[in-house]
């Protein structure tokens, strides 16, 4: 008899298949009105696939990710000769880059930035109608609008990097190129140009924020799948009244680190770590260039730069010395 | 029906290919600054071994007497190098010959029937090589400091040095509304294969434009230097880390790119090497280009031009150091009265 796993597991708990609550007025029908039950799908999660609520929302969201999708396909596409071949070997290398410094922050020929602002017109857009989506089914079905709001630090993050800062600095070539290697190189270059982002402390706190996220995402679901034999993965009856699994897991972190969050408080700790992590990486880059220009020269400025031995013989920049080339 | 091993074999196929690409490790790391701030050198013991062949000198000949009969009273159009002796004057043909063309020998620059003719544009673009050699020892210490440079460092045996750049040809892309790369995003080995601007030399090597980017003031005070422009200095730095086989640490201490206080001193000698290139690039190579027959110049019809890689290939000091010219000090110093490029 198949035996209930608690790391990896072939058992399938599926219950009677549901539609979901009744629709308010203004709602479009659900797509796929019986759902299918998937067995592969259930070793990774749910078995069952749908209904799936697209709506008017949902419809834009698709239709401007697609435009912005394409845009940028399409100039990656051209940027090798319109060669098949070379797109999928480059694929990693290409881009669409915002417009050059010289345009500031008017409107530039397609190709020269044009392309790159439609881009990010549609991709916001997109963004904007997906997260309107996700707080109206969130309600819809009388949840809390939380994943919404966590969306939306996300949403932050990027419109400071795209659409804020370039306005405050004047220029959409500070913007970030759309590409994959080529935003790991502006991301470098970032640092660079602005002396050197680790001692931007929104940039420390971000990095807390991100590695506490996954610290707690690794805690949090080793305690559950070690008191999974108790019962422990139905959290929701955990929490409505309190078992033996709830109390071994707190039990065991009182033990080990003399203090343990709650069946209800862990999940706060994770919301706002996760939360935290764009929102203070945001303001780091919204007050880079526009507040502060060379963060080395700033944390030297408020003593954060520990001193070090001279090690090398003093060194003084050649372009000072008299007659320089 | 039990899929694991299957898909444990496909996982490890998997990461076996995507691991093809990587050096084996271990890699030797060499501390080069104050412990604990990372400023080490990384190399590869194998990669060394494999290149000691490519940074070995060539032994040199034995001197010749300096005095004697002076080239010029011999040889018809010496230009250069008439003021030596004919002992030490056909040495040094001798040896650039081994240097440069050791397989086509004297006639890859000299018209057999008339050493002395200039029909052969070799014989005239290495006589202006050879003021470039002197010119470059002379005046370039801060760069080359006493190991010099001979014409071996960056031919190595070859006519056209391994490691020389053109002027990018305008890209194409078939349409003129869409798909403008801005000069970057290609797997371009110029900035070792990251998608920086491909051609970080015209405007840094050739022309002056700003390397440097950061502001000095902790707070904005008018450094308008953009995202775009780090980019290119970026990848002019990038080449100059693969052209050495160092880190950025070499001669950053990366704590602060343009900080100058703490670094090591080595960037005080790439940033004389910086203008050294610049200026063999303007005054050497560029006016050899009506010299060059057209297979000889690059897509847009420009010379063959100097950077980090052309001499370094990939050692830190070229030829590891070992001081050639100190053989040759008729290299070391202008030898015609005249130059050669104003006649």
């Amino acid at each position: 008899m198949a035996e209930y796993q608690n790391l990896f597991t072939t058992v399938q708990a599926t219950g009677p298949l549901h539609h979901g609550v009744p629709l308010g007025h203004g709602n479009s029908p659900r797509t796929g009105e019986v759902p299918g039950v998937f067995h592969i799908l259930g070793r990774l999660g749910n078995a069952q696939i749908g209904p799936i609520y697209l709506g008017g929302l949902g419809v834009a969201s698709l239709i401007c990710g697609l435009i912005a999708f394409t845009t940028i396909g399409m100039n990656m596409l051209a940027s090798v000769n319109w060669d098949p071949i070379q797109f999928v070997r480059q694929l990693f290398w290409l881009a669409l880059e915002p417009p050059a410094p010289a345009y500031g922050l008017s409107i530039p020929p397609l190709n020269q930035g044009g392309w790159w602002l439609i881009t990010g017109l549609f991709l916001t857009a997109s963004l904007m109608f997906w997260w309107a989506r996700v707080y109206r089914r969130a309600r819809e079905l009388g949840l809390g609008t939380h994943t919404a709001w966590a969306f939306a630090a996300a949403i932050w993050l990027f419109l400071v990097l795209g659409l804020f800062r370039p306005i405050l600095m004047g220029s959409w070539s500070e913007a970030v190129p759309y590409g994959i290697f080529p935003h790991l190189d502006w991301t470098a270059a970032f640092s660079l140009r602005y002396g050197n982002l680790f001692y931007n402390p929104f940039h420390a706190l971000s990095i807390v924020f991100l590695y506490g996220s996954t610290l707690l995402f690794a805690m949090h679901g080793a305690t559950i799948l070690a008191v999974t034999r108790f019962g422990g993965e139905r959290e929701i009856e955990q929490i409505v009244d309190r078992g033996t699994a709830s109390e071994r897991a707190a039990l065991f972190w009182r033990w080990t680190m003399g203090f343990n969050a709650t069946m209800e408080s862990i999940h706060r700790w994770a919301w706002w770590f996760a939360v935290l992590c764009p929102l203070a990486g945001g303001i780091g880059i919204l007050l880079t260039g526009t507040v502060v220009d060379n963060w080395y020269l700033w944390s030297v400025k408020h003593g954060v730069v520990p001193p070090y031995p001279e090690v090398f013989p003093a060194v003084i920049d050649p372009a000072l010395a008299n007659g320089a080339k | 029906m039990n899929i694991l091993p299957q898909t444990a074999k496909l996982l490890a196929l998997v990461a076996t290919v995507l691991l093809v690409g990587c050096e084996r490790p271990p890699t030797d790391t060499v501390q080069h600054g104050f412990r604990g701030t990372g400023m080490v050198q990384v190399y590869n013991p194998r990669i060394v071994e494999q290149n000691t062949d490519l940074h070995a000198a060539p032994a040199a000949l034995p001197a010749s007497a300096p005095d004697g009969t002076r080239a010029d009273k011999v040889y018809k159009n010496v230009k250069v190098l008439g003021s030596l002796s004919v002992g030490e004057f056909t040495r040094l043909m001798v040896s650039m010959s081994s240097w440069i063309a050791p397989n086509e020998g004297c006639t890859y620059c000299h018209n057999p029937a008339n050493f002395a003719d200039d029909s052969k544009y070799t014989k005239v673009v290495a006589r202006r090589m050879i003021e470039m050699t002197q010119h470059i020892n002379a005046d370039w210490q801060p760069h080359v400091a006493q190991t010099g440079v001979t014409c071996y460092t960056c031919h190595r045996g070859q006519p056209v040095p391994a490691q020389v750049w053109f002027k990018e040809p305008a890209q194409q892309n078939g349409a003129d509304f869409i798909g403008d790369a801005a000069g970057q995003n290609k797997a371009a080995l110029s900035v070792a294969l990251a998608s920086l601007p491909s051609d970080p030399f015209t405007p840094f090597l050739l022309e002056n434009k700003d390397i440097r980017v950061n502001g000095d003031t902790a707070l904005p005070s008018g450094n308008r230097h953009s995202i775009k422009q780090a980019e290119w200095t970026y990848g002019l730095m990038t080449h100059m880390s693969t052209a050495l086989g160092v880190n950025c640490t070499y001669c950053h201490n990366t704590q602060s790119f343009s900080n100058w206080s703490g670094n090591p001193p080595q960037r005080v000698k790439a940033w004389h090497g910086i203008r050294m290139a610049r200026d063999l690039n303007l005054d050497y190579m560029e006016p050899l280009q009506s010299t060059f027959p057209s297979n000889r110049l690059g897509p847009t019809g420009d010379t063959a031009k100097v950077n980090c890689a052309t001499c370094h290939q990939g050692a830190y000091k070229p030829l590891n150091g070992a001081p050639m010219v100190k053989d040759f000090p008729e290299l070391t110093r202008p030898t015609a009265s005249t130059s050669v490029a104003s006649k």
